[in-house]
C-alpha cells in the first residue's frame, strides 16, 4: 500500500534484512508471511541438520530450518534471541530461524549484482544476486533453491 | 455458463450411475419391486436427457437404446431373467465409460460398444424401434418440431384464421388472449369476436364454449409459424387457416397438422380416458433368478439372508417412507475448514483447562463446571463435522460388483460379489484411498483365489465362486473384510517365490501367518505365475502401504480349500484418535491406544537379556522382544539394560507381540491428527503429528513401523524363530 | 412485475439449464426437485406457470397435473410438461391430465421461450 502511494518507489522493491550466521541475508518482502520470535520446536526424528524440526503455527504444523545449517554454516544454538522468519514455499508456510532480523530496505533492481564466482557452491546455489547495503554486502535467498519441495525434510 | 452447468450435468451423472448401479444390485438380488426398476429408468433416462441437451451424442444414442430395453422391463413385456441382468449391468458400466468419455474426451472401445448395441437391440421390439426410436433419433427430429422463424418466406401474406376453441381447451390452462399475442409477433394481426353461436341465456351449458375469434395476420413468416403458435391447442378447438380463397390449403394444412400430431381426433377421444396415474405395474411374478440361485447356492443364500436381508430391508423401506433426504451441497474445503477450527476448539479447551488448574484461585469449582459444559459442546460440534465427511460405502462396494464382474470375464471364471454392510459410514478421503487397495484385492481373490468352474465343480463346490465384501464398525474401528470360497492361499508356492526373489533364506521356518504375511513384502509380486489381471507389476505391498498410510492394518486369514479373508482395519475417522500421552527422552509423544495391549511400570525382574544386544521382557511367564522407542526414533544412544519407566505391550498386524520401552506416561485423551503430509517427508516411526494443550506439537508414533524398523535385521534370520516361540 | 415459472425437474442440470435460459430472458424462476416439493411449493409461490418434468420420484409429472387441476381453483394456470417423448401418446396422455403445453427435450432457448410465451403471453 505504501508503494502505492509513493510513485516515486514503484519500481523499487522492499526486502527485509537479516542475519544469519554473522552474514547479512535478505529476502522480499511479499515472501514473508510473519517474524515470529524463536520458541523451541518440537523434534523430528531422523531429521537432518538443517531441519529443527516442527512448530505449532496457528493450529498447522510447519517445519523449521536452520538456514545457518542449510548453507552450510555452523548450527545454530537457537535461543529467544534468535527470530523464525515464516515464508510461503509452494503455498505451504515454512519457517526459516535466522539470528536476527535488521531492517527493511528498498532496493532499486538495477542495484542487484550478479553473485561472483566462490568456492562454496552450497552456498551459491541458495543466493539469487547480491547487493551493497551501507558498504555491506547482503545476499539476496533464491528461496526456491532453499526449500526445494516439503518432501526433502527428513529424507 | 454452459460450463459450469455442463460439470453440473457430469456431478449430477456419478451420482445417477451411483443410483443405477444400486438398483441393478437390488434387482440382481431379487428386488424387482416396481420403484426399484423405475429408479434406475429415471436414472438413465436423465442422463439421456442432460446428453442431449449438450449434443453428447452417442452418449444419447446409448441411453436410449438402455433405456428402451428398461423401459419393457419396467412395463413388463420384457422379463428380466439372469442373462438380460448381466447384459443390463455390462450397459451400465459402459454408459458409465460414455460418461467419462464426454467428460474427459478419449473414446470408448468402439467394439464393445456395438457389441453393446446389438445386444440391447436383440431386446428391442421391432416396431416398437421404429415408432421410438426414430423419433427419438438424434438427428433431425431431435429439432423442434415446428419453430417460428424457422425460414422467413419473401413476401407478404395475408391469413385469415377462424379460431374456436372447444370447452375443453380451458381445462388445459389454454387462453385465446395468449395465442393471439403469440401471432402478433408474427406480424400485423387483426382480431374480432364472433358472437353469432351464443345461444340465448337459458339455452348456455355449462362450461360450454360459444366464442369463435376471426384473425387477419398479414406476415412475412411461412403458414408453420402460425401452426406453430396452435401447436398446444391443436385438436382442442376448431381451426382454419386460410389466404386468400385457399381452401385446399386449409385442408392440407389440417392435414399436416394432424399427421404432425400424430393422433386423429378419434384416438385422441381413447387417450382421454386414460387414467391420470400410471398404470400401476403388475406385481411382479416371482424371478426366476431367485430359483436358480438357490438352487444353485442354497447355503451362501440362507447366510445371506441371514446377514444381510434385514439391514437391506429396512433401508429399503425408510428410503420409500422418507424419500430423499433434502441435502445440501458443501465444498469439501469448508468442511475441512470446520473440522479444523473444531480441533483447535477443543486443543483451546484443553488449554484453558490447564491455565485454569495453574491458577492460584482458591475456588474454581463454577469455572471447572462450566468448563465441562463447553467442553461438552466442543465434542458435540465435533461430531457433527465429523459426521459431515462420513459417507456410506455403498458407492466404494458398487464400482467393486464391477471389478469382479471385469474380473470374472477376463479369467474365464465365475464370481459374484456379496455385498454386507453398504450402510457402514467412514470418512470420505478413507473411502477414496481405499478404492485401490480394495480392487487389488479383490482382482487378487478372483484371479488367484477363486478357482475355475471345473476345478470347483471337482471339489464339490459351486461353479460359480463368492466373494463377500463386508463393511462393519467394531469397537472404534471400521472393518472392510474380502472373503472368497476358493482355494486359499498356495503356501508351498508363496514360500518357493519368496526364497526365489531372496526375499527369505532358503532354510526359513516360517508359520503359515507368517507366510500369508510375505504376499506383502516390496518385491513379491506374482505377475510371473499368472495371467495379466492382477500381476500388474504391483503386489500387495501396495495395498499394505496404501491401508497403512490411513492408519490401519491389513490381515489375512486363509483356509487351504475354503479360501482366504483379508481384513483391512480403519481408524473411524481421519482426523482424531485416542492417544496414550507419553514422554520419550524428554520429547512428549502420542501412541494410539488401538494399538497397546497392555501397559506396565518397568522393574529389574522383567529384564532378560538375549544374546549381546537383545532384551526380552517377561510377562507373566511368557518373554516378549523389547523395543527402546527413544533409541529407534534415534533420539538416545544405545540401548541400557536399565529398565525403562514404563512399557507399552504393543500387538502388530501379524500377531507379533512387542514391548515399547517409553520413560512415562502422562495422560490418555482424544488427540486431533495433524498429518506431516507436505510438512515433510516420510518419518519412521511415525505418522502423524498432533497438538497438546499447552500448543506444543507432539509427534503421533506408528507401534508397527518402530517395531518393524527395530526387528526388520533379524526379521528371518534363526533369532526370529525363538523369538517367536519364546513370545508364542 | 415479472412473470414466475415454477420449474419442477429431478435432474439438476435440467434445472440449471432452465434457470440459466429463464432468469437470462428476465422470467422469475423457482425449482422443486420433485412432484411432491412442486406441489407443496405450489401456493406460496403462486407462480403464472409451471414447468414440470413427467418422470420424477416421489410424485411425476401426472402426479403434479393431478393436483393441480384436480382441485379445480388452478384450472387456469398454465402447466407445460418436459418430455423427452416426441410420441404423440405421452403428448396426449398429458394434455388429458391438464397439461396447457409441451416442451421437448432437449430444448433450445427459443422454443423454451416461445412456449411460454403462448401460455404466458409473456415475452419475458
Amino acid at each position: 500500500m505504501q508503494l502505492q502511494a509513493e510513485a516515486k518507489h514503484v519500481d523499487h522493491s522492499e526486502f527485509v534484512s537479516f542475519t544469519v550466521a554473522s552474514q547479512a541475508f535478505c529476502l522480499k518482502i511479499t515472501q514473508i508471511r510473519e517474524i515470529r520470535r524463536w520458541q523451541p520446536v518440537t523434534v523430528l526424528p531422523h531429521a537432518p541438520a538443517d531441519v529443527l524440526g516442527v512448530m505449532n503455527l496457528r493450529g498447522a504444523v510447519i517445519p523449521i530450518y536452520d538456514l545457518s545449517a542449510r548453507f552450510g554454516l555452523e548450527q545454530t544454538d537457537a535461543s529467544e534471541r534468535n527470530v523464525v522468519i515464516v515464508v510461503s514455499v509452494h503455498d505451504k508456510p515454512v519457517g526459516l530461524l535466522a539470528e536476527s532480523v535488521s531492517e527493511i530496505i528498498s532496493i532499486d533492481p538495477d542495484d542487484i549484482q550478479e553473485t561472483p564466482q566462490v568456492d562454496s557452491r552450497n552456498t551459491m546455489d541458495f543466493i539469487q544476486g547480491i547487493i551493497s547495503q551501507n558498504d555491506e554486502m547482503v545476499r539476496i535467498i533464491n528461496l526456491d533453491a532453499v526449500i526445494s519441495s516439503p518432501e526433502q525434510v527428513a529424507q | 455458463m454452459t460450463g459450469s452447468i455442463m460439470d453440473t450435468f457430469f456431478e449430477e451423472c456419478e451420482e445417477l450411475l451411483e443410483a443405477m448401479d444400486a438398483g441393478l444390485a437390488a434387482i440382481e438380488e431379487g428386488d424387482q419391486d416396481a420403484e426399484t426398476v423405475n429408479a434406475v429408468f429415471r436414472a438413465v433416462h436423465s442422463i439421456k436427457g442432460g446428453a442431449g441437451a449438450f449434443g453428447l451424442d452417442e452418449l444419447v444414442a446409448f441411453a436410449h437404446n438402455f433405456e428402451t430395453v428398461f423401459d419393457d422391463v419396467r412395463s413388463n413385456k420384457l422379463e428380466l431373467d439372469e442373462k438380460l441382468i448381466q447384459l443390463l449391468f455390462r450397459a451400465s458400466d459402459h454408459l458409465s465409460d460414455l460418461v467419462t468419455c464426454a467428460r474427459d474426451g478419449g473414446q470408448v472401445d468402439s467394439a464393445h460398444h456395438d457389441v453393446l448395441i446389438k445386444a440391447l437391440a436383440e431386446y428391442i421390439d421391432e416396431d416398437e424401434e421404429e415408432l421410438v426410436f426414430e423419433p427419438m433419433g438424434v438427428g433431425a427430429a431431435f429439432e423442434p418440431a415446428a419453430l417460428p422463424l424457422l425460414d422467413a418466406v419473401e413476401e407478404e401474406v395475408t391469413y385469415d384464421i377462424r379460431f374456436h376453441p372447444l370447452k375443453e381447451m380451458y381445462a388445459t390452462g389454454n387462453e385465446p388472449y395468449f395465442l393471439f399475442q403469440a401471432l402478433s409477433d408474427l406480424g400485423e394481426l387483426s382480431v374480432s369476436l364472433d358472437e353469432n353461436e351464443l345461444p340465448g341465456f337459458d339455452a348456455m351449458e355449462d362450461g360450454e364454449n360459444y366464442l369463435s375469434w376471426e384473425l387477419s395476420l398479414t406476415t412475412l413468416k411461412p403458414r408453420s409459424s402460425i401452426e406453430a403458435v396452435f401447436e398446444f391447442v391443436e385438436g382442442l378447438c376448431e381451426l382454419s387457416i386460410t389466404t386468400d380463397g385457399d381452401a385446399e390449403a386449409e385442408v392440407d394444412a389440417l392435414a399436416a397438422l394432424n399427421a404432425a400430431f400424430g393422433v386423429g381426433s378419434a384416438e385422441e377421444e381413447n387417450v382421454v380416458d386414460v387414467p391420470l396415474d400410471q398404470p400401476a405395474p403388475e406385481p411382479v411374478e416371482a424371478p426366476a433368478l431367485a430359483e436358480v440361485e438357490t438352487v444353485e447356492v442354497p447355503e451362501v443364500k440362507s447366510d445371506q439372508a441371514a446377514e444381510n436381508t434385514p439391514v437391506a430391508k429396512k433401508d429399503a423401506a425408510k428410503a420409500k417412507s422418507a424419500g430423499p433426504k433434502p441435502t445440501l451441497r458443501v465444498e469439501l474445503d469448508r468442511v475441512d475448514k470446520l473440522i479444523n477450527a473444531v480441533g483447535e476448539l477443543i486443543i483451546n479447551h484443553s488449554m484453558l483447562a490447564q491455565q485454569i488448574a495453574n491458577l492460584d484461585a482458591s475456588d474454581t469449582r463454577d469455572v471447572e463446571t462450566e468448563l465441562e459444559g463447553f467442553k461438552t459442546l466442543a465434542r458435540d460440534i465435533q461430531e457433527g463435522v465429523m459426521a459431515i465427511r462420513a459417507q456410506p460405502v455403498k458407492p466404494l462396494f458398487q464400482r467393486m460388483a464391477r471389478i469382479v464382474r471385469e474380473a470374472s470375464a477376463a479369467t474365464g471364471k465365475s464370481a459374484k460379489l456379496v455385498t454386507v454392510g453398504e450402510a457402514t459410514e467412514v470418512d470420505k478421503t478413507v473411502i477414496e484411498r481405499l478404492a485401490d487397495p480394495l480392487t487389488h484385492i479383490l482382482r487378487n481373490a478372483v484371479d488367484h483365489g477363486i478357482e475355475t468352474p471345473e476345478d470347483r465343480a471337482a471339489t464339490g463346490k459351486d461353479k460359480a465362486g463368492e466373494i463377500h465384501l463386508t463393511a462393519a464398525h467394531r469397537s472404534g474401528s471400521v472393518c472392510i473384510e474380502v472373503k472368497d470360497d476358493g482355494a486359499g492361499l498356495n503356501r508351498k508356492k508363496i514360500r518357493q517365490i519368496a526364497i526365489d526373489k531372496g526375499l527369505i533364506p532358503e532354510n526359513a521356518e516360517l508359520n503359515d501367518n507368517e507366510i500369508d504375511n510375505l504376499l506383502f513384502l516390496p518385491g513379491f509380486s506374482t505377475a510371473s505365475e499368472i495371467s495379466n489381471l492382477s500381476g500388474r507389476g504391483v503386489g500387495m505391498d501396495v495395498v499394505k502401504n496404501a491401508v497403512t498410510k490411513l492408519g490401519g492394518r491389513v490381515n489375512i486369514a486363509s483356509t487351504p480349500g475354503r479360501g482366504s479373508t483379508f481384513s483391512i482395519i480403519l481408524p473411524l475417522t481421519l482426523a482424531v484418535m485416542d492417544g496414550m500421552v507419553v514422554s520419550v527422552a524428554g520429547h512428549t509423544m502420542v501412541v494410539p491406544i488401538t494399538a497397546i495391549v497392555e501397559t506396565m511400570r518397568g522393574n529389574d525382574d522383567m529384564i532378560n537379556n538375549l544374546g549381546a544386544d537383545g532384551t526380552l521382557l517377561s510377562i507373566r511367564g511368557s518373554f516378549v522382544p523389547i523395543c527402546d522407542v527413544a533409541s529407534s526414533l534415534g533420539l538416545r544412544g544405545d540401548t541400557t539394560n536399565e529398565p525403562a519407566g514404563v512399557y507399552l505391550l504393543v500387538e502388530t498386524e501379524n500377531g507379533d507381540r512387542c514391548a515399547l520401552a517409553v520413560d512415562d506416561i502422562h495422560d490418555q485423551r482424544q488427540v486431533v491428527i495433524k498429518s506431516l503430509d507436505g510438512v515433510c517427508g516420510n518419518v519412521p516411526g511415525v505418522s502423524a503429528a498432533t497438538i497438546l494443550g499447552d500448543g506444543k506439537i507432539a509427534m503421533i508414533l506408528d507401534p508397527e513401523s518402530i517395531v518393524t524398523a527395530s526387528s526388520s535385521a533379524a526379521v528371518f534370520d534363526t533369532d526370529r524363530r525363538m523369538s517367536n516361540a519364546i513370545a508364542s | 412485475m415479472k412473470t414466475k415459472v415454477l420449474a419442477i425437474d429431478d435432474s439438476r442440470t435440467i434445472r440449471n439449464l432452465l434457470a440459466a435460459c429463464l432468469e437470462e430472458a428476465g422470467f422469475e424462476y423457482f425449482s422443486a426437485v420433485d412432484g411432491r416439493e412442486g406441489v407443496d411449493k405450489y401456493s406460496d409461490i403462486d407462480p403464472d406457470v409451471v414447468i414440470t418434468d413427467i418422470n420424477m420420484p416421489n410424485l411425476d409429472g401426472f402426479g403434479v397435473l393431478e393436483e393441480l387441476r384436480g382441485d379445480g381453483i388452478n384450472s387456469k394456470v398454465p402447466i407445460l410438461v418436459l418430455t423427452t417423448e416426441s410420441a404423440a401418446d405421452m403428448k396426449a396422455r398429458a394434455r388429458a391430465a391438464g397439461a396447457t403445453g409441451w416442451i421437448t427435450k432437449p430444448f433450445d432457448d427459443e422454443s423454451l421461450i416461445f412456449a411460454l410465451k403462448r401460455v404466458t403471453g409473456a415475452a419475458a
